[in-house]
Parts: C-alpha cells; structure tokens; sequence
C-alpha cells in the first residue's frame, strides 16, 4: 500500500474507495460494527439504492415533504442583521418545517425506507430529543411502533421533549449507563439493534454511523441544499459562503451538499464550549483526533488510550464528541473549513437574532449566526453569507432564561 | 503463555488448546483493571487454578456497545479505577512470561488506533498475549490490521454469528486461532437459557471452517457450557464470571477459582463427545 492510503493512525484503506463502494470518505467512514449487523447493513444499503431510483418512493417522499413537513422553506434576507455585519446575510428557514427544525426531512425519509422494508419497529437515538421527536411524529405519520433511547441526563433537562414524544405515541427510554447522555444513547440504540435486527429499523439521526447512514442521512438532507441554491440564484446570485453548525452534522451536510463543485466557501461552526482549550467543549473537528465511534472513522474527543471524552455545548444538540465521516474528509481536503464558537458567543447571537429579525433561532443555529456576526465589519465586499437556521429555539427558551436567572444571581452578566 | 516460540508457533499452540482433549475447551473471561489492575496476576492465577484452558481478557473501553450491563459496569468501574494502557502492559509483562495459559485480548478497536496500530501489536506480542478479538472490527475491515497481527504471531479472531451469510464463513476460513461464534443476535450477559439454535450454530461453524470454534455470549451456567461443549471446541464464559465477582470483590480471586472450576467440573463430566 502506497503512503496516501496509510491513514494517520494506521489505518491503511484500499485505494480509490467511495461512498457506495465500501463506504469512504477518502479515509473516513468505514463500517466499525459487530458482525451482527454487517448482514444488516447489507440489507439496508441495498434496499435504499433500490428506494431512491423507485419514482414510487421518489413521489411519495416529495408529497410528505411539501404536504406535511412544509417544504420549501423559505429564504429570508435578514436586512438589519445584513446591516450590523456589513454583509448580505440569507437565513435558510430550517426552523420553519414541522417540528421546527430539519431533523423531520430525514425521518421522514428514513421512516418511509422501513416501511418499505417490512420492519415493524423503529428505534432511535437523542440527545436533546429533537431526533426523537421527528421520528416520533414520522412514526405516527407513518403507523409505525417507535422506541426513542434518551440519556437520563438529557431526560431531566428536557422534560418537555419527553412528554412530546409519549404524547406522539412513542416509548422513551432512559439510558442510565455511562456519562448518561446522547453517547450512551447511541450505545444503546446500536445494542437495541443488535439484539432485535430482524423486524428492528434503526434510524440515526445524524450524518453518523456506519456505512451507509453518513450518505442516505446526507442526501435525505440534502433537500435543504438544492432548494437554497436556486432561491439563490432568484434572489439576484449564488452565495459567495455558506455557513451552518455542526455537532454530528446533518444540517451542514444538507445544506453543503449542492454546492460542493461551486466556487462556494463552506463553513462549519462547532461548539467551542467554554473554550477550546477548556477540555469543556465539542468541537470534534477543530480539537479532536482521528478514531473510531459508533461505527464510523471519523474526528473524535478521546484521550491517549482511545477512551472517549465527554462534550460540553450550551446547545445540547451539538454536545456530541464525534462529527460525520464526511466532514472529516471536508476538512482533511480542505473543501470545507471548520471553526468554533463558544457558548457565550451563541448566547449572544441568540439575543441578536431574536432582536434585530424577530427569529429565536436554536441555540445550534445560534452557533453559526454567531460565526458570522463575529466578523462583523470584516466581510469582504460583496459578500453574500447563507446561514442555515436549522432549528427554532423556543426549545431553548426556557434553557437561557433560567441559565441568565442564575448568572444574574451570581453577579455575572450574562445578557448579551 | 510465553512468546519465545516465535510468531507461527504461538498461534499453533492457542489453536492446540481446542484440540486433541476430550471434553471443550474452557475460556473464562476477565475485564483487566477490574476491579483494580494490581490484582490482575493474582486473578489469572486462580483461572488456572480453576481448571481454564485459555483466558480472554477485556480491556475497559468508555462505549462498549456489543456489551450487556455486567461487562460495561466493569469497565466503567475499571477506568474510573484509572485503567491505562501502559499500566496494563506492565502487568502483562511481568506476569505472563511464568504464566501457563495463553491469553487472547479483547478490544474495541478506538484504543487500538489510538495507540498507534503497530505498536499495540508490537505491545501484545512483547508481552505475550497470542490473539486479538476486536468486537466492533468485522471481517472487511480487519483486512490491515490482520496484516500486521499474522507476520507477528498474534491470531486475530474471525467472530461469526448466527445471522452470519455463507459468504462470511467461506471468508473467514483465512482467519487464525480459532472462531469466535456469538451464541446471539445480542450483546453479552447473562441469560436464563441458551438460544435455542445454538447446538445447530456451533455445529454450522465447524462444517464451514477448519479453525477450532468457540462459543460464546450468553453462556452462564455450568449446565449451559456443558451443553454447547458437546459440540463446540471452546466455551466462553464471560458475564456470568464477572457478575460473581462483582457481587463479592473483596474475594474475586476465590469467586474467580470456584465459578471456573464448577465450569470445567460440568465440561469433564459431558459425554457423547470424541476427541477431535
């Protein structure tokens, strides 16, 4: 093998490998799972080919996108934002699907795929609970049983999510192993899989996992992306970046995806936490390195030993010490560069947006207006900024009110 | 189990201990740095004692997703012990040159890659372990880490499972040490009773492949290990082992000694099985 397969931890990979073949990313990706699952595997990537060239599914995926979800969002040129950046600014309206984020475009798809396959049970995964609420709804949409696996850490803070699950028809599970969180979640759901793979139907709900989830999640989002570039091109010319958070993933693969042979900068915006170099942060691309999780080579928090670290983020759906295999290999070629923002810096631009558009973005989108408003007065001439506004924050609402409650308590002042 | 044999020889004799006896082999299961690194050797020795052929040992990792809750307790009581790497490899060199059993590894493959592929295999070797399983690295992507491993004398297990494809085991005929049959569609842990199919599981593996097979996942009691040792090579016991040393840590080592022995004493007394 010659050097430029040899990974940089050793993993030496056949050469000319793809997603669709084996499943890369250049070197990431992969299908790290027991072998259980690997007929598993088999059989969900031969059955979503088959889905997406069926007009069949291609129409009924369509229907439910525009009927149901709502689909397209709009577009919203932020005039008062633009002006405060000195830069045109777009805001893509993820926040305005069913749901109020963009998690429902791939549920839904992912939903439709396991009815077609005859599994009679979806499982999933979440964090904060935003997955688990779009599988939940796509599930009762669907007339299928799901079963949601939810740290117990994350079932105390969002209660609320909790009940909109069961309320939907959903089991929630606590997971009360490990660190207690979205982690430990994803543990479960793949141990879940494992034990139950004949009628089970595992939906991720990220760009994550093994091979074929980072791609069949990607192109479930990349509706985000091919609706953008031509609401684009009509409001008088193609982005000059593109920006959109990144925890595992989806929405900034979404939205990148159409405009990956543009003359386009696209750029992630992690979690910086309370710093990068706090150790209290989740950003996996700009401070991590490369290993294994959840089934896929990727950018991981880990130690010396492999052992996984724990993520911080304000925003819980970006506390996650991974990042999809894809962005990995984005940020390994340079086709996409990734930064991070801290979590004062997304409470700020919590504030800001709310202020100046009168659009409580989630405290994950919060991140990648907070990029762009970072540069305020340093754009360059003609700048044309797209921000993928994945998520409405009412969710978060009662996060930041008690968090700045607290703050104010203490002295501190917190409000932006 | 010393190494001194070099590299073809070592994996030879971890293949031998599944041959050429009367009843299966016994393969107790320990999660090393449970429930601290420094009673490890004390630990290996009271499976000896016990009667174990073999002895596969666990390395804590934070995100074990093919373990039931037993084996993640361990591990997570084990790391919060401060479980390292280099702190287990001391361990090992000490104490396995005098040790009379062979000791295959088990590991997710994140520490693995984390503490550099070759080194960890230079690492196990020195030290004479004499195989790796690595649950969560199925057969395609084993294809450069099994490079490494065979010029080397450390056998990388080939698992197979019961949904397993005709088309794995015809690939896994390539594998080293022996196979690795997963009782379940599952993680591990203890369970009332076997899978039903596992007597016709094991008997599958060992038409399709010339490795020895052994099985594992699931199996507690001495009366289940007796029963798939009336066909499978090896049997191995994990959870069951470790749940018995959790409830009583203070005394692992004698909880460790009478579970294996109780284990073998049932595999001795098995019948309708010839020597291979």
């Amino acid at each position: 093998m010659g050097a430029d397969t040899t990974h940089p931890v050793g993993v030496e990979l056949p050469k000319g490998i793809r997603p669709g073949g084996r499943g890369r990313f250049g070197p990431f990706g992969g299908q790290f799972v027991p072998e259980t699952l690997m007929p598993a595997l088999a059989e969900l990537e031969y059955a979503y080919r088959a889905a997406r060239q069926d007009p069949a599914f291609r129409q009924e995926l369509a229907h439910i996108l525009s009927r149901y979800v709502g689909r397209p969002t709009p577009i919203t040129a932020a005039e008062r934002l633009s002006e405060a950046v000195g830069a045109a600014v777009y805001l893509k309206r993820e926040d305005l699907c069913h749901t109020g984020a963009h998690k429902i475009n791939n549920t839904v798809g992912q939903l439709l795929l396991a009815r077609r396959m005859g599994k009679t049970r979806v499982i999933a995964e979440t964090g904060a609970g935003q997955h688990g609420v779009a599988t939940a709804t796509a599930a009762a949409l669907l007339g299928l049983r799901a079963e949601i696996y939810m740290g117990a850490e994350d079932v105390d803070r969002q209660a609320l999510n909790v009940y909109r699950m069961r309320l939907l028809g959903a089991e929630v599970h606590t997971v009360t192993s490990g660190s207690r969180t979205l982690k430990d979640a994803t543990n479960e759901a793949i141990r879940d899989w494992v034990t139950n793979v004949h009628h089970t139907y595992y939906a991720i709900g990220s760009v994550v996992g093994p091979h074929p989830y980072p791609t069949m999640v990607r192109d479930f989002q990349a509706v985000i992306g091919r609706e953008a570039r031509r609401q684009m091109l009509a409001l008088g010319g193609p982005p000059t970046h593109v920006v959109a958070c990144v925890g595992g993933g989806s929405n900034a693969m979404g939205i990148f995806h159409a405009f990956r042979r543009d003359p386009v900068a696209l750029v992630g915006v992690e979690a910086a936490g309370e710093g990068l170099h706090s150790a209290r942060h989740a950003a996996s691309l700009s401070a991590g390195t490369p290993g294994v999780l959840h089934g896929a080579l990727s950018y991981l928090l880990q130690d010396a030993d492999g052992q996984i670290r724990l993520a911080h983020s304000v925003s819980a759906g970006l506390d996650y010490p991974g990042v999809g295999p894809e962005h990995a290999h984005l940020a390994a070629t340079g086709r996409a560069q990734y930064e991070a923002v801290t979590d004062d810096a997304a409470l700020a631009a919590f504030h800001e947006l709310s202020r100046l558009e009168g659009v409580i973005p989630a405290l994950e989108s919060a991140h990648a207006v907070a990029w762009v408003y970072s540069r305020r007065g340093h754009w360059p001439n003609g700048a044309r900024i797209l921000v993928n506004l994945s998520g409405r924050g009412d969710k978060d609402v009662d996060q930041v009110a008690r968090r700045e409650a607290a703050a104010s308590r203490m002295g501190g002042g917190a409000d932006a | 189990m010393p190494n001194a044999g070099g590299g073809r020889a070592a994996v030879r004799r971890l293949e031998a201990v599944f041959r050429g006896r009367q009843r299966a082999a016994l393969m107790p299961y320990l999660t090393a740095g449970f429930p601290d690194l420094d009673s490890l050797p004390a630990l290996l020795a009271a499976l000896a004692v016990g009667g174990a052929d073999a002895v596969e040992l666990g390395i804590p990792f934070s995100d074990p997703l093919a373990d039931g809750p037993a084996l993640q307790a361990a591990a997570t009581a084990a790391l919060t012990a401060g479980f390292t790497l280099d702190g287990l490899w001391d361990v090992l060199e000490r104490t396995l040159p005098s040790f009379p059993l062979p000791v295959v590894l088990l590991t997710y493959v994140n520490p693995i890659l984390a503490h550099g592929t070759l080194r960890f295999v230079e690492r196990a070797v020195a030290c004479g372990v004499t195989g790796l399983i690595v649950p969560d690295l199925p057969w395609v992507e084993s294809g450069p880490l099994r490079r490494l491993t065979r010029d080397r004398g450390l056998a990388l297990v080939p698992m197979a499972t019961p949904n397993s494809p005709e088309r794995h085991l015809q690939r896994i005929r390539s594998g080293e040490g022996f196979v690795y049959g997963v009782s379940v569609t599952g993680v591990t842990g203890v369970r009332d009773q076997l899978a039903p199919d596992v007597l016709a599981f094991a008997s599958r593996l060992k038409e399709a492949v010339r490795l020895p097979v052994a099985i594992g996942f699931g199996i507690s009691t001495p009366e289940q290990a007796a029963r798939v040792g009336t066909v499978a090579d090896g049997v191995i016991v994990g959870s069951a082992l470790v749940s018995a040393m959790m409830q009583d840590p203070v005394h692992a080592a004698g909880v460790a000694t009478a579970t294996v022995r109780a284990l073998h004493a049932a595999l001795d007394k098995q019948e309708g099985r010839g020597p291979e």
